[in-house]
């Protein structure tokens, strides 16, 4: 009996230990978890060896409709900083997973709490009253905003400036990856600057409001949406006018994102002898997209070759 | 440990055995302390403990008859990723407390839960796939028949130690971005009397117009152990208005 005792002392002694000791001494890297690759990319351009960085979402999903499986609880609960792309686009899954990680250092307002918009420059911001019969609109401002390049320049300063606060005996290495990044990223423009140029002011449809700010900075115009209203599916009579008005302005590409349904885009491009673009969105879309840089190459890469093929 | 609203469940209903064992709609809905704990785990398994304990008066299920007729709760949570596009939540509970007949009476139940999701990330508005099992055994004390004369004793209370089993199993499958078809089979024992026992199944299917307002339709038989049968439709309409958080998953 007295043995029996012992023994459950024992495992429960053991089973305290198990619940509540911390993990094994810290890691010196930073534990850096973004919602989204793209920031996840720019982090890794900064950060270098000295961050261990992981995304939450993939480069194939759409960001607003993410499950926030307890997957992503082991992530967030040892993560130093939580970057995030902000203006409402996590709104619907991050919050409860920020809660339940029980991560102080990641709580909204906390010092590991990053919100990259606030390096950004952000469009379509509404005036006035906003309202659900609009549909999903962002009263704060479009959140689709890293598809611009002088936003990624930005983000990337943001976050160095960031890591450097947390690990201040690395600034100067962060600094120093930050300058080459947009040394790098400066170069790289010139040569999407180039391949666009001959399209700029070119008219074309997308399927969400996703593409503003790459709209405008390579000089495009984007004049319709296969979305009756930002989040809403297409109805009959939305895709009614948007066929006659892209016949009507001889609008040939409709861009779309990889995890819309080709249906409605591919009868207007039939319709309209105009061409469907999947585009990414983000890093990690496709296999060859394995960067910030990459990201650029393949949506330009595509754009052109639709552009020359519709001309 | 139901930590989802009404609304965002995938039936009009709860299941037969959650009726029967754990107390319905409301279960154990009590004034007490919770304690939870992420537990380290290998191979990325997300193991997670609840620890709860109440007043014991959560009316459908435990009774207290003095102030130390707490009732206590305990659940561990195992997940994991499959794959990207699909994982497994497994889970084992149990809790127990002082039933209506007074403070001798003990109630135990036992749950298993299981449930698969399946949903591609890159078409994860359009389609997805939810498997889920509960498994509940609840075993209690009772006194003799004749108790039953000074206390109000539910219709069908037999006399003596009861062991009551119940589970469900159910598949809901989305097929459309607004649509989602699901089956469900259901089988319980009553609490206070485990040997009568109620069988049956349910069809449903759901409709969003929009983000905001969701149409049901289910249809379920259910052969009740009194020897009669019923066959139910139910319609649902639902309006969201104003801001909603987000739920856990």
């Amino acid at each position: 009996m007295m043995l029996s005792k012992n023994l459950c002392l024992a495992l429960a002694a053991l089973l305290c230990v198990v619940l509540f000791t911390p993990p094994t001494a810290a890691a010196k890297n930073l534990k850096v978890v973004t919602t989204l690759t793209d920031l996840t990319s720019l982090t890794q351009e900064v950060g270098g060896d000295k961050v261990d960085v992981e995304a939450l979402a993939k480069g194939y999903q759409d960001p607003h409709f993410v499950d926030p499986k307890p997957s992503f609880l082991l992530k967030l609960r040892h993560a130093d900083l939580l970057i995030l792309v902000g203006l409402d686009l996590e709104i619907g899954w991050l919050p409860p997973l920020i809660t339940q990680s029980g991560n102080g250092n990641i709580q909204p307002a906390a010092s590991g709490y990053l919100d990259a918009s606030q390096f950004a420059e952000i469009l379509e911001i509404p005036q006035g009253a906003v309202s659900r019969a609009e549909g999903d609109v962002h009263p704060l401002g479009n959140p689709h905003y890293w598809l611009d390049p002088d936003n990624g320049r930005r983000i990337a300063k943001g976050i160095a400036t960031k890591l450097s606060e947390m690990d201040p005996t690395d600034r100067a290495y962060f600094q120093q990856r930050e300058q080459d990044f947009e040394k790098r990223l400066a170069e790289a423009e010139k040569k999407w600057q180039v391949q666009m140029a001959p399209y700029r002011g070119r008219k074309i449809v997308t399927y969400h409001r996703s593409w503003p700010n790459f709209a405008k900075h390579f000089g495009l115009d984007v004049i319709g949406y296969i979305e009756p209203r930002p989040g809403i599916p297409p109805t009959p009579s939305h895709t009614f006018e948007l066929t006659n008005m892209m016949k009507r302005e001889h609008v040939k590409i409709i861009m779309v994102e990889p995890y819309f349904d080709r249906k409605t885009p591919d009868s207007i491009a039939r319709e309209t002898g105009g061409v469907v673009v999947e585009y990414m969105p983000s890093v990690g879309g496709v296999k060859e997209i394995t960067n910030y840089f990459q990201l650029f190459d393949y949506d330009i890469g595509l754009l052109t070759k639709a552009f020359q093929a519709t001309q | 440990m139901n930590t989802l609203h009404n609304h965002v469940l995938l039936w009009l209903d709860r299941p037969l055995v959650t009726q029967n064992l754990v107390g319905g709609e409301d279960g154990i809905d009590d004034a007490g302390a919770s304690f939870e704990h992420i537990i380290p785990a290998p191979r990325n398994w997300f193991l997670d403990f609840t620890g709860q304990a109440f007043r014991g008066d959560s009316a459908d299920v435990y009774t207290s008859s003095n102030k130390n007729d707490l009732s206590v709760v305990g659940h561990v949570r195992a997940y994991r990723d499959l794959t990207d596009n699909s994982n497994l939540d497994l889970g084992v509970s149990y809790s127990r407390g002082h039933n209506l007949f007074g403070t001798d009476f003990i109630t135990n139940l036992y749950g298993i839960d299981a449930t698969y999701h399946w949903k591609p990330l890159q078409r994860s508005i359009y389609k997805s796939f939810i498997a889920r099992s509960e498994i509940i055994w609840r075993q209690q004390n009772q006194p003799s028949l004749a108790a039953c004369q000074t206390i109000a004793c539910p219709v069908d209370t037999a006399a003596g130690f009861q062991r009551a089993f119940g589970f469900y199993a159910s598949g809901d499958y989305q097929f459309a971005r607004r649509w989602i078809a699901g089956a469900r089979v259901d089988r319980s024992d009553r609490a206070f009397n485990a040997h009568l026992n109620d069988q049956g199944g349910s069809f449903i299917l759901t409709y969003w117009p929009s983000e905001f307002a969701q149409i049901r339709g289910q249809y379920r038989f259910t052969r009740y152990a009194d020897k009669f049968d019923a066959n139910e439709a139910f319609i649902q309409l639902q309006f969201a208005l104003g801001a909603h958080g987000a739920h856990p998953f």
